[in-house]
């Protein structure tokens, strides 16, 4: 028995890599799609072009402007000299936000018993480019205001914040996303190697002649799992040294309960892959059905956007997604040093979709056999 | 005149196939509608009911106002402890999503000139999420401050104040941005889709041969391939439109002329990249395979539908440009709530008009024009 196995694998592994197009497509884009997408996918402001207007020539005004030039979160590419042009550089996006100071900024700071008052307009059609942008602008003013009273012997505020955040001291997104995305690709390349494999031998008549083998359809079927195991194994592996060692992502729990998780994780999508595989006649079909279920996994996983913003009905579907599990895991191992036992109620999720999935593939495979 | 009749034989025998296996049809009217449900109720940055714990040593009525003012706010939903320690265990078991701490001489220090210090930890695995939590938090402090100060008749003590405001969505509410650049990252799909396998499907079935036999010129081929997908396409994305405006009730500032022309560029894009696809991998295992890295992922992360293309670094930002949602997200997030700003229509729009032509050529040129 086994050696009929055997025998299926290395047509199997043949299969996907003898084409050189489809050996390729195995290895270079899940490699060059973590390096791209490590650096891509950020929500940090970074160099946020903003315009300054400012009518007040002193050098209060100056000082003020340079606490928000000189922050790594913007950069100043637009000075502005007349009220109308605000609409013109908003609506061209030629900056984030325009920082504007009037005539009275100095006299009131100095004199006047009344607060300066300075406006910030922001462009929100990227709604939280432009809240998070606010609320750095804002903390600058809050520290300016700070300084300003120490210096000036005014009465401080009667309380201060002192926010630290744990497990992501910086609040570096890519702490976040690049763990994320060694779930990410795993799906994708999983799915890629199982789902179209069983409609292409029924496309092309070969699914007769693997019938008539003395194989079994559990072997069959197993034949077509053990490669992408390997293979979403592997990659996930070489994904997650490469988190450590060039995004430099600081790996704090046990490798064990990582592991239990990929495992289990493939395990679960190889089952998903495979039913959909088994369901499909044709290869288009195959492909429409990878694409159905890639998609909202990766929407509705919590890779980008958190799962507690969505409604509870949408939260209550994403438990049936194998990529939510796993990112609590990947991100838990990483960051916030989780061992096997912090991440029981993870793991028993993904191995009853596992067999779940596997069995629904197991009896359309049989179903849909003859 | 031959050829015309040609093409539209051509045309009918594609139309006839996309019947025959209708998963074409659901590709063009059940996705977008399945997707932009999906997204549009499953994609949103805004926090709102955040479990925020709180730890006060020593109640008073300054810390009673203090917790009110954040307890009062939609953002927030207070979950108290009475020691540190216990907080901190429901911050790591992810039950809390941050912690504010009232030491026993809060109300002292309040009454005193050297500010109070208030200890606040943040969960920071979500960066995105907890940079959002502390400007709540820092704009709910300043309130409180501000009503404190006025019921002690102590003027204003902020030397600067600034008054702010957000143009375009004045309420921050993420699907107005998002679901816009979704029609981009749905119609890439739908192109890509459509026509990824093609020309695999010809060859592999070797109806290829047959094909090549007539008389139609590879032009005619690719026309007849191109259109009856483009007419699919274009109801996908009126359809994608109407759902955006009617469901989810996005505001279209814009004229939807201009998002229609714009939409028909771009789906002259997804479609060649498609054909493309489908000529280059000759097979269809190949085709889907690289449809699905090409398509969905890129123009997820690198098009502006989520990320800001202005925060990634310089080099990644050269690789956007070879994406082209990247230009139509461009396009979609400014008519739909700003209007129609030519200066971001039409650059964006001549890069969709290049990178189609480009495309085509590129499929012109690797169409197979004989058997090899």
């Amino acid at each position: 028995m086994w050696a009929n196995i055997y025998a299926l694998l290395i047509k199997e592994f043949l299969a996907l890599i003898k084409d050189k197009k489809s050996r390729f497509v195995l290895i270079g884009p899940p490699i060059f799609q973590l390096f791209v997408f490590g650096y891509a996918a950020t929500f940090d402001l970074n160099e946020i072009p903003i315009a300054i207007y400012n009518e007040d020539q002193s050098i209060e005004a100056r000082d003020f402007i340079s606490r928000f030039t000189a922050a790594p979160a913007f950069t100043e590419v637009l000075r502005i000299t007349q009220h109308q042009q605000i609409a013109k550089v908003l609506d061209e996006k030629q900056v984030l936000a325009v920082l504007h100071i009037g005539q009275h900024f100095s006299r009131n700071l100095l004199i006047a018993h009344q607060p300066a008052k300075v406006q910030i307009l922001v462009d929100g059609r990227n709604s939280n480019t432009a809240l998070i942008a606010l609320n750095y602008m804002q903390s600058i003013l809050a520290n300016f205001n700070l300084d300003w009273a120490e210096q000036h012997h005014l009465t401080l505020p009667p309380a201060q914040l002192h926010i630290r955040s744990w497990f992501n001291p910086n609040l570096s997104s890519r702490w976040f996303i690049v763990p994320g995305i060694v779930g990410l690709l795993t799906l994708v390349v999983t799915i890629i190697v199982t789902a179209l494999s069983i409609a292409r031998e029924r496309e092309q008549g070969t699914f007769d002649q693997l019938l008539v083998t003395p194989l079994t359809p559990f072997q069959i079927l197993l034949g077509k799992a053990i490669p992408g195991f390997i293979i979403g194994v592997v990659e996930a592996s070489f994904i997650i040294l490469m988190a450590v060692l060039w995004f430099k992502i600081p790996l704090l729990g046990s490798l064990l309960a990582l592991y239990i998780g990929i495992f289990l994780f493939v395990f679960a999508i190889i089952g998903v892959g495979l039913m959909i595989s088994s369901l499909s006649v044709t290869q288009q079909q195959g492909l429409l059905g990878g694409f159905l279920f890639i998609v909202p996994a990766i929407i509705l996983s919590g890779f980008a956007t958190p799962i507690a913003n969505m409604p509870v009905w949408v939260q209550n579907f994403t438990l049936l997604n194998p990529l939510r599990y796993f990112l609590v895991i990947v991100r838990g191992v990483f960051l916030e040093g989780f061992s096997v036992e912090n991440l029981v109620n993870q793991y028993w999720p993904l191995v009853i979709i596992g067999i779940v999935t596997m069995s629904c593939a197991g009896w359309l495979f049989r179903r849909r056999m003859y | 005149m031959m050829s015309q009749m040609r093409l539209k034989g051509l045309i009918y025998k594609e139309f006839l196939q996309i019947w025959r296996d209708p998963s074409s049809l659901a590709i063009a009217f059940v996705l977008p509608v399945f997707l932009l449900l999906l997204f549009g109720y499953g994609v949103s940055l805004d926090a709102k009911q955040v479990p925020i714990g709180w730890v006060i040593e020593k109640p008073t009525s300054s810390t009673q106002s203090f917790s009110d003012a954040f307890n009062q706010s939609e953002y927030f939903k207070p979950v108290f402890f009475t020691d540190m320690q216990e907080a901190k265990l429901a911050l790591q078991s992810r039950k809390i999503n941050a912690i504010i701490r009232l030491r026993e001489d809060f109300s002292r220090q309040v009454l005193k000139p050297q500010p109070a210090a208030i200890q606040i930890i943040v969960d920071g695995v979500d960066a995105n999420t907890a940079r959002l939590i502390s400007g709540y938090i820092q704009s709910t402090w300043s309130k409180w401050m501000n009503h404190q100060a006025e019921q002690r008749g102590t003027p204003n003590h902020m030397p600067v104040i600034a008054e702010h405001r957000i143009w375009y969505n004045s309420a921050l509410l993420s699907k107005d941005y998002l679901i816009p650049g979704l029609i981009a990252v749905i119609m890439t799909l739908i192109g890509a889709l459509l026509t990824a396998l093609v020309f695999a499907r010809e060859w592999e079935r070797g109806t290829m041969e047959a094909l090549l036999a007539t008389p139609i010129s590879t032009k005619d081929i690719l026309l007849g391939k191109l259109i009856p997908y483009y007419l699919l396409g274009m109801g996908g994305l009126m359809l994608s439109i109407s759902m955006a405006v009617f469901l989810f009730e996005v505001p279209l500032r814009g004229s939807l002329w201009v998002l229609l022309l714009t939409g028909s560029l771009f789906l002259f894009v997804a479609l060649g990249m498609g054909l493309l696809i489908s000529i280059v991998a000759k097979n269809q295992f190949v085709a889907g395979q690289i449809a699905i890295i090409v398509t969905f992922l890129p123009a997820f992360i690198m098009s502006g539908f989520i990320f800001d293309i202005s925060s990634m670094p310089a080099a990644i930002q050269m690789f956007t440009y070879l994406i082209g949602a990247r230009y139509f997200v461009a396009i979609l997030q400014t008519v739909f709530l700003t209007g129609n700003i030519w200066a971001v229509i039409l650059p964006n729009a001549l890069a969709l008009l290049i990178m189609a032509l480009i495309f085509f050529a590129l499929a012109a040129r690797k169409a197979p024009k004989r058997l090899e």
